[in-house]
């Protein structure tokens, strides 16, 4: 079956690294245009070296093309996704959205892409999002999680204009995809930027809020590593570098924890190096779960247009 | 815009102990500890003291350790009980939000104190500018100053001043500025900014210059100090407030603070409720040595006790690694670390 096709709006070092992400890893999607508003920027000069229909002229310009893609990657600012999301509905195209707007659902794609029932804008939530909301739902598969309480930290130099304008915005959608993916009662994430030499690669630490009988040695506590290592597996399938650094670590009941235990989790990022060199975790886990996700959405429309009726 | 301060007197001592001493309480102070040490803060005539959690608005957390008493139950309680002085609370971007720091200003907070690592500045941005449109007084905070040249901290201080920041303060978050070390950062921001904004000094005891680096920072012009009552805080402490007092009065550097009454405010109220008295001790020294945000102490001693390695060992590959400000997750790694090396 031919490839469905992609336009990335927004040619800043995210829509660049995901253009290189689709083109070296995807099975199902190519890169057939990139959009940008700089006809100056690096990205559109290396999307149109690579073969890739280029304009600097924004959405406009893309929906009067006769060939419209299958997928738009909204790589812009929350701001201009508000804007853009009305026009790729109207088109049928098939938004997946990178920036914190949450027009559409949250989505880490090894957690909830089937439960979803509207696919046509989804939302990626945010690097950390997509670095811990998997995990916290691996915990809560096994136990409820009263609370969880993620610590991103990122390098200085990956941290981009539009991270640094809006960091309230980062960590309150990420808290919230705590919630609504993970299924935490409760959600709180905290970001961390380190301007260390060389620099530091992304790293995560997850803390659950776990009932006592689970923070002690038994079933329970095995039956949490279990589908903690499996979460870590599912996400390495797209993000190979990323890795557990430490088993998990269980401490038990506390009074200050109201009487609950807790499970940590320490977990590093490598990126790919698409684009931004390794350390640039960040980037990467939140380009390749886009990639991934166009990908399973992919299989998601084929599979309803083979199933549907003929002529109709 | 320069910080509204009282022209009667040469520089302003805001007192820090409801907030940085709460990390040595492990966040536990009380509805009446906070009652206590503002009525004798304020009766001394301080001008400004800051409540918050250790780590700031939101700073209640698995990471850092769970406040006892919501702070904003505190922050109401303090400014309920202060008849003249301000009441500022500290906020770190990235962990605490402007929906906390409005909530703060509904409670009575004045002053909003807004901190980032010494490289970052530019995430404090829209706190500043929101602080300002609420009508609070406004401190940056440049963390772990010591980590950057005099020449790059200015830079990091324009973009706070931009911002809306009214006094940029050197903070040594590690105890690791010595003297000179702090008179260059001190001169460099005054030049900096000149009448666009004040500069203030924030000193820690690790290795014992509180007092004399604060010195150097006021002859180098800085005109807002920072103490907590008997040196509470973290790491090995503060600089003592009552100390602070009685050496600029001897400078004859002008505070308007009334040195008996903080002297009786740190023997009779806070030591009484102290749980661990702030020591220079071999782990605190690590700090101040290898550059180590102070807060980190505490929880290297918790994971000192539960994984079997020293703390100053852990506190010195802290130092190694660069971890900054709000890093105390990196802890439990390095000891573990440490741990399977052994």
């Amino acid at each position: 079956m031919a490839k469905k096709t992609a336009a990335i709006v927004g040619s800043g070092n995210i829509g660049t690294d995901l253009m290189f992400k689709i083109m070296r890893r995807s099975t199902n999607v190519e890169v057939k245009y990139m959009i940008g508003v700089d006809p100056a920027s690096d990205g559109l000069a290396r999307a149109a070296r690579l073969g890739v229909t280029t304009s600097a002229e924004g959405v406009d310009w893309l929906l009067a093309q006769d060939e419209l893609p299958d997928f738009v990657f909204e790589c812009t600012s929350a701001k201009a996704h508000e804007a853009n999301a009305p026009k790729y509905k109207a088109a049928g195209i098939h938004a997946i959205d990178l920036t914190p707007a949450a027009v559409g659902p949250y989505l880490a794609p090894v957690v909830n892409l089937n439960s979803l029932t509207d696919t046509m804008n989804v939302n990626m939530i945010t690097c950390a999002g997509q670095a811990t909301t998997p995990i916290v739902a691996a915990v809560s598969s096994v136990v409820p999680v009263e609370y969880a309480e993620i610590v991103a930290s990122i390098a200085s130099k990956s941290a981009g204009p539009g991270t640094r304008a809006n960091v309230d915005e980062f960590t309150e959608t990420t808290a919230k995809a705590l919630e609504v993916v993970g299924g935490a009662k409760r959600g709180k994430a905290i970001i961390i930027i380190n301007p260390v030499e060389p620099p530091m690669m992304m790293r995560n630490t997850i803390y659950c809020m776990i009932p006592a009988e689970a923070a002690v040695a038994g079933a329970t506590q095995d039956a949490i590593r279990t589908a903690i290592d499996a979460a870590a597996e599912s996400i390495r399938d797209y993000v190979p570098g990323y890795a557990l650094r430490l088993e998990p670590q269980f401490d038990q009941a506390r009074d200050d924890w109201g009487g609950f235990g807790r499970v940590g989790i320490w977990v590093q990022v490598a990126g790919a190096a698409d684009y931004l060199p390794e350390y640039a975790g960040n980037l990467d886990i939140i380009t390749a779960a886009a990639t991934r996700t166009a990908d399973l959405l992919s299989d998601k429309i084929d599979a309803a247009r083979a199933t549907a009726p003929a002529n109709s | 815009m320069t910080a509204p301060m009282n022209t009667t007197f040469d520089i302003r001592i805001t007192d820090t102990t409801l907030r940085d001493g709460s990390h040595a309480m492990s966040h536990q102070f009380t509805e009446e500890h906070v009652r206590s040490v503002v009525r004798a803060l304020d009766d001394s005539r301080v001008e400004v003291i800051e409540v918050t959690h250790g780590d700031g608005l939101g700073g209640s957390s698995f990471n850092y350790g769970f406040s006892k008493t919501p702070e904003l139950d505190l922050i109401k309680a303090a400014v309920d009980e202060a008849k003249a002085a301000k009441i500022a609370v500290l906020m770190l971007p990235g962990l605490g939000t402007i929906h906390d720091l409005n909530q703060a200003y509904d409670a009575g907070a004045s002053v909003a104190r807004i901190a980032t690592h010494c490289t970052e500045a530019d995430v404090s941005i829209q706190h500043f500018q929101h602080a300002r449109k609420l009508g609070m007084e406004t401190v940056g905070f440049l963390m772990l100053s010591h980590r950057v040249s005099p020449e790059e901290l200015a830079v990091q201080a324009r973009i706070m001043a931009d911002a809306g920041c009214q006094c940029v303060y050197v903070v040594d978050s590690a105890g690791a500025l010595i003297l000179d070390d702090v008179s260059d950062r001190v001169s460099a921001l005054v030049a900096e900014l000149g009448d666009d904004a004040q500069v203030g000094f924030h000193g820690h005891q690790n290795m014992s210059f509180g007092v004399a680096n604060s010195v150097f920072a006021v002859r180098a012009g800085a005109k807002q100090i920072d103490g907590t009552l008997m040196a509470l805080g973290a790491g090995a402490g503060n600089s003592p407030t009552e100390v602070l007092a009685a050496a600029f009065d001897r400078l004859d550097i002008k505070t308007g603070v009334d040195i008996q009454g903080v002297m009786a405010a740190a023997e009779d109220v806070v030591k009484p409720f102290i749980t661990r008295m702030p020591v220079m001790d071999r782990a605190s020294i690590m700090q101040g040595y290898a550059g180590v945000y102070s807060s980190f102490l505490i929880h290297a001693e918790r994971a000192a006790d539960r994984y079997g390695v020293p703390a100053y060992r852990i506190l010195e590959e802290i130092g190694k690694a660069g971890y900054v400000g709000g890093q105390e997750d990196m802890i439990v790694d390095v000891a573990v670390q440490l741990a399977a090396a052994r």
